[in-house]
């Protein structure tokens, strides 16, 4: 279920990314001067960074991490 | 002159920080510790490296330059498509990249597609491919550091002498610092660039009169008031940039640098952080190369935008060479430059000078990948190393960077730029159409090393086709696409001003779908890997 929704919000965020309702206006200014489109997407990056937070916290894969060192420790180094 | 002198001091720095970590490494002569550092970068140099690593000339001076034609399209078009796809990628791919290379050995991505797929001289077709599509990058920075050295000097460095001790700076600390020296180097590259990126932003803001009053005079102008928006730019063709960053975990020299972590804990910073710094640098050159658009007191600015005004009402009844030659006037790659001599004081301007020559010389990691490649994918897999040793494969790899530099050198004093500013633009849609390989080596049990032989053999031919497209059919002037292929009245292959579409879409869909498919079809008719390969990469399925 976790992995489900996770998967969902990449999606989201990918569909997001295709924001034509702000394509043809700069309005309104935010800050008095950043058009909305360039708002807007600022605030995308934001979410992406959130996103990522949420899958390494959340989708971690830590097993490949366990592989590698329980091989290096039966093997003395890496292969 | 005062920047210059700010740049050169700046490259000693760099050349002594490629001599530190020579000192670093203490004589050792193994291949693994030259060519991936050991495997030992921590959290900080990985996340700062791996971005810079990313930040090509195009990142600083083709960002300013494309949103001083396109407007505020730019950011979203190129900055926040990279923002998602290639932490992900990251996260996905560059992770399981590092597990395997430690667990195997891999140092190439090549050395892990051979393994995987159980195949020689396939292995070598892919790196052929992948080096044709990397080395216009080493020649067009050897190109950049050369103009950069010369706008900035105000002409008195010449061009060929500005490329010389680019070339050499770049040769002198990938040859004695290995991937050490250059992951340490760009790190230094990329901090100097953020922090006094910032700053440059305040100066040129408040020297413009705010940035309130400079978005104000755009709007007002029927000219420039569309720049704010994004109707310069079709949907289809956004939509298509988000399969660009495809490429990013695809290039040699990202999926090398992913196996030099310490410990796969090392991305989890890089990968939250990542579209945070892509948003650093972007923003503020997006922004400042929308508003060059407005500095009307300078004569050179003022050409650029006149020889847009005259392409866009002219441009139909002219002749392609006259809309190239206005097209090649009108671009903005050099508006920050501008701006900086003219609003920024000139010690700032002589330390972001150095920030973009960082940038311009974002090819040492090109450089490198070309030698681990070489060194790994050929000269070991013909059996090199077995004969000689690991010390002569090691300067093998340090004699391959130093012929490599001087033929980058010599390309770039002979050849014009335009040639290789195209092959970079083919080669963003190559390294994407080849992503399906490691998807498929990772995540796909079925897939066989006939499908990979499909896959790069379609990029090639996909590439070559687009570009002798282009060199044939000439851009048609701003406004409606040439129709070159059409259908029951649908048009399939169309000639933009920006380059070529296929149902609307960049190549870069078609090409992406094609491999995808090609990877599918041909691996299900052909024979899969022993199960007991199979097996070491999919344990836990």
């Amino acid at each position: 279920m976790k992995r489900l929704l996770l998967v969902a919000a990449v999606a989201v965020l990918y569909v997001l990314h295709q924001d034509i309702w702000n394509w043809r206006t700069p309005y309104p200014l935010v800050f008095g001067f950043m058009p909305i489109g360039l708002f807007y997407h600022a605030c995308f990056a934001t979410a992406a960074s959130l996103l990522m937070w949420l899958l390494v916290t959340f989708a971690w894969p830590g097993h490949l991490e366990r592989e590698v060192e329980g091989d290096v420790k039966e093997e003395g180094r890496p292969l | 002159m005062i920047p210059a002198i700010v740049v050169f001091i700046y490259l000693a720095v760099v050349v002594y920080i490629g001599v530190f970590a020579f000192r670093r490494a203490k004589g050792k002569e193994e291949a693994e510790d030259f060519f991936l550092a050991s495997r030992s970068l921590g959290p900080f140099v990985f996340l700062l490296s791996l971005f810079g690593t990313n930040m090509t000339a195009f990142a600083i001076l083709g960002s300013s330059g494309h949103a001083f034609s396109n407007g505020i399209v730019t950011f979203g078009l190129m900055a926040t498509s990279s923002a998602l796809v290639i932490p992900l990628t990251i996260f996905l791919i560059g992770t399981r990249v590092w597990a395997l290379g430690k667990k195997y050995g891999f140092m190439t991505p090549v050395q892990m597609f051979r393994d995987r797929w159980e195949c020689g001289h396939i292995g070598t077709v892919i790196s052929v491919v992948q080096a044709a599509l990397l080395l216009p990058y080493i020649i067009i920075g050897v190109m950049g550091g050369g103009t950069t050295l010369n706008v900035i000097s105000g002409g008195l460095v010449p061009f060929w002498f500005g490329g010389a001790v680019v070339a050499m700076v770049v040769m002198s600390y990938v040859f004695f610092g290995g991937m050490r020296g250059t992951a340490w180097v760009n790190t230094f590259q990329t901090v100097l660039f953020l922090v006094f990126g910032a700053i440059a932003v305040i100066v040129i803001g408040s020297a413009m009169g705010g940035f309130k009053s400079a978005v104000t005079a755009l709007q007002q102008s029927p000219a420039f008031a569309p720049l704010l928006t994004r109707e310069r730019i079709s949907p289809y063709y956004f939509f298509s940039y988000t399969f660009i960053p495809l490429s990013a975990i695809a290039f040699p020299h990202i999926a090398i640098f992913c196996l030099t972590a310490r410990k796969m804990a090392q991305f989890k910073k890089t990968v939250i952080f990542y579209p945070l710094c892509i948003m650093a640098i972007w923003l503020p050159c997006v922004f400042l190369g929308v508003l060059a658009n407005r500095v009307t007191d300078s004569p050179e600015i003022r050409a650029k935008v006149e020889a847009r005004r005259v392409l866009a009402t002219q441009g139909k009844g002219m002749q392609p060479e006259q809309r190239d030659e206005l097209r090649e006037q009108a671009a903005g790659d050099d508006v920050i430059l501008i701006m900086l001599k003219k609003y920024a004081p000139l010690w700032l301007a002589g330390i972001l000078g150095a920030g973009i020559m960082a940038a311009v010389m974002a090819s040492d990691s090109q450089i490198l990948a070309l030698s681990t490649m070489f060194a790994e994918d050929i000269f070991t897999f013909y059996g090199g190393k077995r004969r000689f040793g690991e010390r002569v494969q090691v300067q093998t790899g340090r004699i391959f960077v130093i012929l490599l530099t001087l033929t980058a050198y010599v390309i770039a004093l002979n050849a014009p730029e335009t040639i290789f500013e195209l092959a970079i633009q083919y080669a963003f849609s190559g390294f994407a159409a080849l992503s399906p390989l490691l998807v498929a080596a990772l995540f796909w049990r079925g897939s066989t090393k006939w499908g990979a032989l499909a896959v790069t053999l379609w990029t090639a031919l996909c590439v070559i086709a687009v570009a002798v497209f282009q060199a044939t059919v000439p851009a048609p002037a701003p406004g409606p696409a040439s129709v070159c292929l059409a259908i029951g009245g649908v048009e399939v292959i169309t000639r933009t001003p920006g380059g070529t579409a296929v149902f609307g879409f960049m190549p870069v869909v078609p090409m992406v779908i094609g491999s995808a498919l090609l990877m599918i079809f041909v691996s299900l008719a052909t024979r899969k890997p022993a199960e007991a390969t199979i097996r070491r990469y999919f344990a836990r399925a």
